[in-house]
């Protein structure tokens, strides 16, 4: 096992020491609560001469994630931070990143967005991005944000794959709470991430590339092809770099952390910190007898479809807990539930759980365990029953 | 620093190559061949959407011969801004050989004068090494002659329609050139295609000056300016000779010098008679918006003669 070393760190310093450690070549980033933290523990970095990164203190998101995709077309490492509002500025060009094939690691500590103006915790930022051809990660913890944020660069830069990677963790609760965090030994980081040559660059002047061309109706449809071709060898891609990176720590990656889920008749399926407290509420059924699981996904982009369908296939019951709304889907779901049905459908074989819905936690709202304990109260009834009820529900909600 | 035409046409290989579906007519072409042409170092090009982006990058071909990105509409600056960086840190770090790169971007005046603002404004702040060249056809050429910031009053587009009761656009143009100048930074010029040494010259400038620099060149549009394709360069240096595009620069934000002063100022009608987008307004309904527009071009050329140290 690597050396490391262990700190008291929020979720912030943890991925601004990942950050310290890859030593992006460029950053360009914006300042967004509680993504801001990121920023400004980097920028110290910067200043006490700790990294090389040439560091663009844009004047917006949009323009961050522009100056990103200059520097990574140009051919070096390339990393930025946001959260919220500022990924919905730079909506478009999220899409640009991707599309060009930019193997851009972006930390997104998640917020609500406006309107009314939130600045806590939900996931209605990243979901909004979900099918803008970047690969998500989640994390539950400081520690598994600080262990996405080195792999991600793994993932992004693999030839294969060359997508960029967005990397999740919670706003406040994980972003700035404070936890036991295990940072890998510089140069063990270093090694990890290795060095990155990119096929073509901007600054190849002797063998010059076109990026960004315009297609007709003749070739647009193939390339976006090739973009779901490049997602679809991800998920493989993904899981050997969290194996390689296991040996490494002792903490091993994989799509999703499945959790009591072997006998399980029941469970439950969240992303981010809520799995902290769900697997809590998980361990106190357990000793009391009841048969339920949990299944924390970390990879949402690409979705692990077959993975769930397989993991949830002898549950009787399974609940969603949604930290987002997709407006005016299937009953007001969140995105999790609807992909979440669309894999049992499509692969369960006509078989598979009953699922239900839970949106909770929008704007930062508390989730208390009594609540995961409400919902395993309804799963167990509907095991019981075989009757499923409302699609989906809410927690924490005043009605 | 001045530019032969001997050298020109003996040494240089061009950079953007025929093959490209600008229109006839088009000044745009033109202009960059002029710029890309007077710049003998190696260079990085980010354009941004519009006329000349779209005719020169249809996939699978190019008609750029130099390393070249297109991202979006408004970013064009901080595209370049960003390779740019990328450039400065790897020969920092010694990843890189230092070749000596420029970057450039080049936006029409949507992308310059309304879209983009911010992000070259960022850009010219933070200091970016990168030269900005703004092809000014004054409208939305690309999308079929909408208004824009850039054009002047009086002209009709596509969005700013001559009807039974407006003259075209009620509205003057945004001072683009002074508002770049206002940043500051090292190197801000206003140029022509007709003056083809002056630009090249300009170019060059823009090159050497130790930070960012812009350049607004005036790109006239036979389609949407509704003039022959033959008259192009004639309409861009009658625009020069009635003072309603002047040829000057800035450094530093406070050193202006005028590069031309016509010996006779022409009236703006000469101007504007050569282009059917203004023909409504040489009817009695609409005359007072040509004294308007006179009276503008007049205010603005004093100033600028004020500004220049030619008053």
């Amino acid at each position: 096992m690597a050396k490391s070393i262990v700190k008291a760190l929020d979720g912030a310093q943890a991925v601004s020491n990942a950050m310290r450690q890859i030593n992006p070549d460029v950053v360009a980033a914006y300042p967004i609560t509680p993504q801001t933290a990121v920023v400004q523990n980097f920028s110290q970095y910067v200043a006490d001469g700790i990294v090389d990164t040439e560091f663009v203190t844009v004047e917006s998101e949009h323009a961050a994630m522009s100056a990103c995709i200059g520097a990574a077309a140009a051919g070096g490492r390339v990393m930025t931070a946001t959260a919220s509002a500022g990924l919905a500025l730079m909506w478009e060009v999220v899409y640009v990143a991707a599309s060009m094939r930019l193997p851009i690691v972006m930390s997104v500590v998640n917020r609500a967005l406006s309107a009314p103006l939130n600045i806590h915790c939900d996931h209605s930022d990243s979901m909004g991005a979900r099918d803008a051809g970047w690969i998500q990660l989640y994390a539950e913890t400081a520690q598994e944000a600080y262990d996405n944020t080195l792999q991600a660069v793994r993932i992004a830069e693999h030839p294969d794959l060359l997508l960029p990677v967005m990397s999740m963790q919670d706003g406040f609760i994980t972003g700035h709470g404070v936890e036991r965090v295990e940072i890998l030994d510089d140069a063990e980081a270093k090694k990890f991430i290795g060095t990155y040559q990119p096929k073509h660059s901007l600054l190849d002047v002797d063998h010059p590339a076109t990026y960004g061309a315009w297609d007709f109706y003749d070739f647009y449809f193939e390339h976006k092809r090739q973009q779901t071709d490049a997602m679809s060898k991800a998920m493989p891609i993904i899981v050997q770099v969290g194996e390689e990176y296991g040996k490494l720590t002792g903490r091993k990656y994989g799509i999703f952390d499945p959790y009591e889920m072997d006998d399980a008749e029941v469970a439950i399926v969240v992303l981010s910190s809520t799995a902290g407290t769900a697997r809590t509420v998980v361990k106190a059924l357990r000793k009391k007898g009841v048969k339920i699981g949990l299944i924390k996904p970390r990879v949402f982009r690409p979705f692990p479809a077959r993975e769930l369908t397989e993991a949830l296939k002898d549950v009787k019951a399974v609940a969603v807990l949604d930290r987002s709304v997709s407006f005016g889907a299937m009953d007001g779901a969140g995105p999790l539930f609807l992909e979440l049905c669309a894999a049992l459908y499509s692969y369960g074989n006509g078989r598979g759980p009953l699922a239900v819905d839970y949106i909770f936690g929008l704007g930062g709202r508390d989730v208390i365990p009594a609540y995961i304990e409400q919902v395993a109260q309804d799963l167990l009834r509907i095991a019981e029953t075989g009757e499923r009820g409302d699609l989906v529900r809410y927690l924490g909600l005043r009605e | 620093m001045a530019i032969k035409l001997k050298e020109l046409a003996s040494t240089r290989e061009e950079r953007l190559v025929p093959g490209h579906r600008l229109c006839a007519g088009c000044a745009e072409p033109t202009i960059i061949r002029q710029i890309v042409n007077a710049i003998e170092e190696p260079i990085v090009i980010a354009t941004a959407t519009g006329c000349m982006e779209v005719a020169t990058s249809v996939y699978p071909w190019t008609s750029w011969r130099v390393p070249w990105i297109h991202s979006a509409f408004e970013n064009a600056a901080t595209t370049a801004a960003g390779a740019e960086a990328m450039y400065r840190s790897l020969v920092r770090q010694g990843k890189i050989e230092d070749k000596n790169i420029k970057f450039l971007a080049i936006g029409g005046d949507g992308a310059t004068y309304d879209i983009g603002l911010q992000w070259i404004s960022g850009t010219f702040e933070r200091g970016h090494k990168v030269i900005y060249i703004c092809l000014n056809n004054e409208a939305y050429m690309n999308t079929g002659i909408q208004r824009s910031g850039a054009t002047p009053l009086g002209a009709h587009t596509t969005t700013s329609p001559a009807g039974e009761v407006l003259p075209g656009k009620t509205q003057w143009r945004k001072p683009l050139t002074r508002i770049m100048a206002a940043h500051d930074i090292p190197y801000v010029a206003q140029a022509s295609p007709h003056r083809w040494r002056d630009l090249m010259e300009k170019a060059r400038k823009a090159v050497e000056a130790d930070g960012p620099a812009f350049i607004n060149v005036i790109s006239p549009c036979p389609r949407g300016w509704r003039h022959d394709p033959s008259m192009s360069i004639e309409v861009a240096k009658v625009a020069a000779e009635t003072c309603y595009w002047p040829l000057y620069e800035v450094r530093n934000g406070t050193e202006w010098t005028l590069n031309y002063k016509p010996k006779e100022k022409r009236p703006v009608t000469d101007w504007l008679k050569m282009q059917g987008r203004f023909r409504h307004l040489f009817t009695p309904q609409f005359e007072h918006v040509v004294e308007e527009l006179q009276a503008k071009v007049d205010e603005e050329w004093e100033r600028l003669l004020a500004l220049c140290g030619e008053k």
